[in-house]
């Protein structure tokens, strides 16, 4: 331990805080509770300043636990404004989180006068972070509550999840809802407070929520969630320590994990907002492509099966389009058009996708019609909103429903007989 | 007389001193699909509750099998109502119904093999099976629907309550969840059911319970699901009891 220089005890214990804070911070985002870890953190501060002034010197854990009797005071205070005043919990924590940071902040003025003695005590860093004060003995207190909280979160992971997601279940079945919430509540409490002097009362609540809110974009289980929350956390803590040289620790820390989340915010796949342009931007162009398509059958039809060119002005006219050229061009890469100079022509392969999605179109066209009572002339636009994304699992019931009504001769296309007997095939097998 | 599956004995229950529930007295017994039947605000969802020692009682006892909830918890199966949880958790449906089997796995133990055996085989049951690795969020009412009687199925129970499963639910789900109840009931099985719709009482239900705030009556619905009795469930609250619960509320003073 004592072998080890300042700066790689400082990234050791960030991480370990990162860590932890990321792996508690998921059930208090999951349970809607972020905001108590806040709280926690501003109301430790009195707890801090007047454990200094008893015992006189800055020990860790004298600290940590004046911390602990504050914010556990303060947690009394909004239950019970909550429950016996018409104060709503948002209200609640706002006045007891800013009440007892006021005292805090007034306890920390008086220290810091000199004749105290506590401008040398770097009780500073309670408010903004400074992982620089890192004592061999606060590395064995992070690492001890880091294995604690490890411990009971691998040990009750079954009992927390059912918790978080369905208590009155949980209940139902005998867990005693009520202590294991006390003790998610409590592990976020003891991590919250041994963050304090390392990034600082006030990004404290970053930590707790910033990893947990980055994991979630990237999974959809809740053990890979904690894991990946305890990565961040533990990425946050290291990298924030050693870019961040020169700058506020705290306020590096808080600033890296804060750029992983806006990177998983724009990147994560299918929650990230760039894949989910990209799957509406496919979308439109599906469906403009579909649109295309459709209008260039209806154009034809008269002469089915002969397959006619159509002229560009034509296509034009034939309805509104956002950007015909390009659509056009990319039917003819896809092989479902011929161009020649400004006259396009159906391929063989194109004509049958073209039917295809007509047809979709008229049997929803006509259940709309039916069922649901729409005019005729409203019915284009109402069936277009909708049968792009219809399953084809759907369209085949409304084959069969139109069909039984006498309104379909034939529900299934002609498919011609097989040319060798069948299931020959499996009994030749060995 | 076949055998008591669920009693209750002069039962109570207040929120915050304000009584929803006045004495109810009832016996169901085994092998019945049983209807809890009455307007919003009944206390229909309270006295599952109640009987799931969810909410604590005012005053009188449940009996599940002639002992007390608390003994006889593995007996019992819950479905409470969908919009009850968060449906962006991070848990696959196969969470979900593993959920069923924590009950008799107990402290710290995981779900193994047999667990997940179990779970499949419910999932199957209520159609889902399919859908066994997607996130919660992904699946429709109805399919989140027969999630929850899914679980509830991996608890292997006896007596099963259902808070409103039919609640904007599809045909398709709404045909699954019958069948199902048929199945229990001819596994010798209770079920308590919150419903809302008065048209399906006689189709799906033996037994019907008729609430507001007070026992209408309860018994085989031929002989009770009477227009006289839901004449008296559905005509108007008894004006004289909510009057007297809301002078219970005001006596508390600074709410």
């Amino acid at each position: 331990m004592t072998g080890l220089s300042l700066t790689e005890k400082v990234m050791i214990g960030t991480s370990l805080l990162g860590g932890m804070s990321g792996v508690v911070g998921c059930f208090a985002v999951l349970r809607g509770r972020s905001l108590v870890g806040d709280m926690l953190a501003h109301a430790a501060l009195p707890g801090v300043c007047l454990a200094f002034l008893l015992m006189g010197t800055r020990n860790l854990l004298g600290l940590s636990l004046g911390a602990l009797a504050s914010g556990l005071l303060a947690i009394a205070a909004v239950t019970i404004i909550v429950r016996w005043t018409r104060t709503k919990e948002d209200a609640a924590i706002g006045i007891v989180l800013s009440t007892f940071f006021g005292a805090g902040v007034v306890l920390l003025s008086q220290i810091q006068k000199p004749g105290v003695g506590g401008s040398k005590a770097g009780l500073d860093a309670y408010l903004f972070g400074e992982p620089g004060n890192m004592l061999n003995g606060d590395l064995v207190l992070l690492t001890v509550v880091a294995v604690v909280v490890l411990v009971f979160v691998g040990l009750l992971f079954k009992e927390f999840q059912i918790v978080c997601f369905d208590t009155d279940f949980a209940q139902s079945q005998g867990w005693p809802t009520l202590r294991l919430d006390l003790v998610m509540m409590a592990s976020l409490a003891v991590v919250t407070i041994v963050g304090l002097p390392i990034v600082g009362v006030i990004l404290m609540t970053a930590m707790i929520i910033l990893p947990a809110a980055t994991a979630r974009f990237w999974t959809n289980r809740l053990h890979v969630m904690l894991l990946l929350a305890g990565g961040f956390g533990i990425a946050a803590g290291l990298f924030g320590t050693k870019l961040g040289r020169g700058l506020p620790a705290g306020a590096a820390i808080v600033l890296t994990a804060a750029s992983l989340f806006i990177l998983s915010l724009l990147f994560a796949p299918q929650r990230g907002i760039v894949a989910r342009l990209l799957a509406e931007y496919r979308l439109r162009k599906r469906i403009a492509r579909e649109h295309l398509l459709r209008a260039l059958y209806e154009l034809s039809e008269a002469q089915l099966p002969e397959l006619i060119t159509l002229d560009l002005q034509t296509i034009q006219d034939y309805r509104y389009w956002r950007s015909l050229e390009s659509l056009l061009q990319q039917a003819v890469e896809a092989g479902e058009l011929q161009r020649s100079g400004k006259t396009f022509q159906f391929t063989p392969l194109g004509l049958r996708r073209a039917a295809k999605l007509t047809k979709a179109h008229r049997l929803w066209e006509m259940f709309m019609m039916q069922h649901v009572g729409i005019a005729p002339d409203h019915v284009d636009r109402d069936a277009d909103d909708v049968e792009h994304l219809l399953p084809e699992g759907l369209l085949i019931e409304l084959e069969q429903k139109l069909a039984s009504e006498g309104r379909l001769p034939d529900v299934v296309e002609e498919v011609p007989i097989s040319p060798h007997s069948l299931g020959a095939d499996k009994a030749t097998r060995p | 007389m076949s055998t008591v599956a669920f009693e209750i004995h002069d039962m109570t229950v207040a929120y915050q001193r304000r009584p929803v529930l006045w004495d109810i007295d009832l016996t169901i017994p085994e092998g019945n699909l049983v209807g809890i039947v009455g307007p919003n605000g009944a206390g229909k969802t309270t006295l599952i509750k109640a009987a799931l020692g969810l909410v604590p009682l005012a005053s009188g006892k449940v009996e599940i099998y002639g002992k007390s909830y608390r003994d006889q918890r593995r007996l019992v199966g819950y479905v409470p109502q969908r919009e009850s949880v968060d449906w962006d958790f991070p848990v696959t449906v196969n969470d979900v119904v593993l959920m069923g089997t924590y009950g008799r796995l107990g402290w710290f133990r995981r779900p193994g093999r047999p667990e997940r055996d179990i779970a499949e085989k419910c999932l199957e049951q209520v159609g889902m099976s399919a859908f066994a690795n997607r996130q919660i969020r992904q699946l429709s009412g109805g399919q989140q629907q027969r999630v929850f009687l899914a679980r509830a199925l991996a608890q292997d129970a006896q007596l099963y309550f259902l808070d409103e499963p039919f609640a904007g639910v599809d045909a398709a789900t709404e045909s699954a969840i019958v069948d199902l109840l048929h199945t229990l009931r001819s596994g010798g099985k209770t079920v308590l059911v919150v419903h809302h719709d008065l048209q399906t009482v006689r189709d799906y239900f033996d037994h019907v319970i008729l609430l507001n705030m007070r026992l209408i009556a309860c018994g085989p619905v031929d002989t009770t699901f009477t227009n006289d009795n839901l004449q008296k469930t559905y005509g108007g609250r008894l004006t004289i009891l909510d009057e007297a619960a809301e002078a219970m509320r005001q006596r508390e003073p600074l709410r």
